[in-house]
């Protein structure tokens, strides 16, 4: 098993992964008496992509909520580009650049595809609310280059088509795809994904595949992704967590973690006798 | 043309000119509703304590003057300065922002998450601490305001009219302004929404507030903020009610005329608001005027009501209100 953590290695494909990005140390997190979360510590390195999987109710979700600030554990310590985070609200962890998408897609219903992804540069808008008010200046150029920003990545996921759509109108398909083009709008550092690949047929989880790789090498876009699709998994990660019971079995890369029997057990089950 | 029509317009203009009024009281309680699902029952309550604190800072009088002569026997009552209209309206403006803030940190961000009667009781609360408050910090006398808006009969309009149709409009010059002033305010309020970064995030966090927090957007600074123009609309809607009528605590009952009002245009719309506000005004006039006289009159204490019973039962929604379908 070679071990990859701490970064600064090439992958099979030839890409250059980075330091280390982000790394959990010890993650408890407890909803009462319920334990979500045990003692679990894995990181993340520049320019990866990283995968956790596990069978339902695993915690998968509640990891990535404490990445992304929505829950604070109890216990462990959360670093971010080598510096111990303090617990945060989810709006601070979005402006230190960590954007997400949600299991359950998480839009602006009422507002067209084009203002959905502009909401995903509000982080990066600096000019005063007056100058905005009457478009001046520095608000103008903020606004043209955002929207120029913007423009590209809705070339890029291939929605051109239904820009001014109100997204309430829209199949949940193309809805998990304007929730990917907010989050890219934020220009991350690091994307989450959670269960990109949900509920969606063949064709459309290639797609998004294809967005999800290519985003990782045209943009350097580091991403974490929950996923249940072992196949997709393994196609596109990196290295992969994987979790059982709010406790961590594995870690890897997906062929380490193929041929892991605690993980082949938590998958296909396994007599205890 | 016959002298009855000619009434019949002038009752309808005088009536544009109360909807206004109606439907700034109304726009208030849409903006609350919409950025935070309260209904703010205490923001009538609001526009009378922006007025008191108005006419307070113009005069110089000195907050709490009855309690601290109460307790120390002085005989305080005024600073002995007058401070000028546009001054004393920054300032109001500055004291319904920290009213915002105090709301926020002391009362909503503890109720998070309620269910919204929860949240729509403790407005109730807010509403009748807030006149206490404004009781003991301005005092409970009816005050005059004036801001130096144009006040009478237009003079021009009379004319005009009485040349041109042999019968002279009557219209108070502070509806006039009263329109004008609305119409700025409203229009600032839509360029806000739709092109700064903070009405953006606004209509974010009107939409879907966890969407909302993954962009970056901190509630609370949205909530203050809603709350903070909130208390703008009630200091203007308070302004031209008290340059109307007097600054007093019946003032607070126009909230109930809001009522109404968001009944006729729905609770989530900015345009339905102002739409349902002059309906409401022109048809209590109009009504009035056609079948007061056969009903023994007052009828303007319980058209509007009637109308919003109405709309109750044949489209609970509203004019403008999204309709609601559950999906099965």
């Amino acid at each position: 098993m070679n071990d990859l953590t701490g970064g600064n290695y090439t992958t099979e494909d030839g890409r250059k992964i980075g330091n280390t990005m982000m790394e959990m140390k010890n993650i408890t997190l407890r909803f009462g008496g319920v334990v979500a979360i045990k003692d679990i510590s894995f990181d993340i390195n520049e320019g990866e992509i990283r995968a956790i999987i596990g069978p339902n109710g695993a915690g998968k979700s509640s990891m990535l909520n404490v990445i992304s600030g929505f829950y604070n554990p109890q216990e462990g310590e959360v670093w971010f580009h080598g510096k111990k985070r303090a617990p945060m609200r989810p709006y601070q962890v979005a402006r230190q650049g960590i954007a997400r998408t949600f299991q359950n897609i998480a839009l602006f219903e009422g507002m067209s595809v084009l203002d959905n992804v502009m909401t995903g540069r509000l982080t990066q808008m600096k000019s005063g609310m007056l100058s905005q008010m009457i478009w001046k200046g520095k608000a103008e150029k903020e606004e043209t280059e955002n929207r120029e920003v913007v423009e590209k990545i809705i070339d890029f996921l291939e929605i051109q088509a239904i820009r001014k759509t109100p997204v309430g109108r829209l199949p949940y398909g193309l809805k998990k795809r304007v929730e990917l083009a907010r989050a890219m709008a934020a220009e991350p550092k690091l994307l989450l994904l959670d269960e990109p690949m949900a509920g969606m047929n063949v064709e459309e989880k290639e797609d998004m595949s294809r967005f999800i790789l290519s985003m990782n090498d045209e943009f350097g876009t580091t991403i974490a992704l929950i996923e249940h699709d072992m196949g997709v998994v393994m196609d596109l990660s990196d290295r992969v967590v994987v979790m059982d019971y709010g406790k961590k079995i594995g870690d890897g890369t997906p062929d380490d973690v193929r041929n892991n029997q605690e993980v082949i057990d938590a998958y296909l089950g396994v007599a205890h006798d | 043309m016959p002298e009855q029509l000619l009434f019949a317009m002038e009752v309808t203009l005088n009536g544009l000119m109360a909807g206004v009024l109606y439907a700034l009281v109304a726009l208030g309680f849409v903006l609350i509703f919409k950025a935070s699902g309260i209904f703010n029952y205490a923001q009538g309550v609001m526009a009378l304590f922006a007025a008191l604190t108005l006419v307070g800072i113009m005069e110089g009088q000195i907050p709490f003057a009855h309690i601290i002569n109460a307790i120390f026997g002085t005989e305080l009552h005024h600073f002995g300065w007058h401070v000028p209209a546009l001054l004393a309206i920054i300032l109001t403006a500055g004291v319904m922002v920290l009213f915002a803030w105090l709301v926020q940190r002391y009362i909503f961000q503890h109720l998070v998450n309620q269910e919204p009667i929860i949240l729509f009781m403790a407005t109730i609360g807010l509403a009748y601490f807030l006149e206490g408050v404004g009781d003991l910090m301005w005092g409970s006398d009816i005050k005059k305001l004036d801001v130096g808006l144009p006040q009478g009969i237009n003079d021009w309009i009379d004319v005009t009219t009485l040349e041109a149709l042999g019968y002279g409009f009557f219209i108070d010059n502070l509806d006039i302004s009263a329109t004008v002033v609305a119409v700025f305010l409203v229009a600032a309020l839509i360029i806000f929404s739709q092109y700064t970064k903070q009405g953006r995030a606004l209509r974010a966090v009107a939409d879907d507030h966890q969407a909302a927090l993954s962009v970056g957007i901190s509630l609370n600074f949205i909530w203050v903020l809603v709350w903070s123009i909130a208390g703008f609309v009630a200091l203007v809607a308070g302004i031209m009610w008290g340059a109307k009528s007097g600054v007093q605590f019946s003032l607070s009952l126009i909230a109930l005329k809001a009522l109404p009002v968001l009944m006729l245009g729905g609770f989530t719309s900015i345009p339905g608001a102002i739409v349902g506000g002059l309906i409401i005004g022109v048809g209590e006039k109009l009504f009035e005027f056609a079948i007061g006289p056969l009903v023994g009159g007052a009828t303007e204490n319980w058209f509007a009501y009637v109308l919003a019973l109405l709309f109750l039962v044949f489209r609970p929604q509203g004019l403008f209100g999204e309709k609601i379908i559950e999906r099965v």
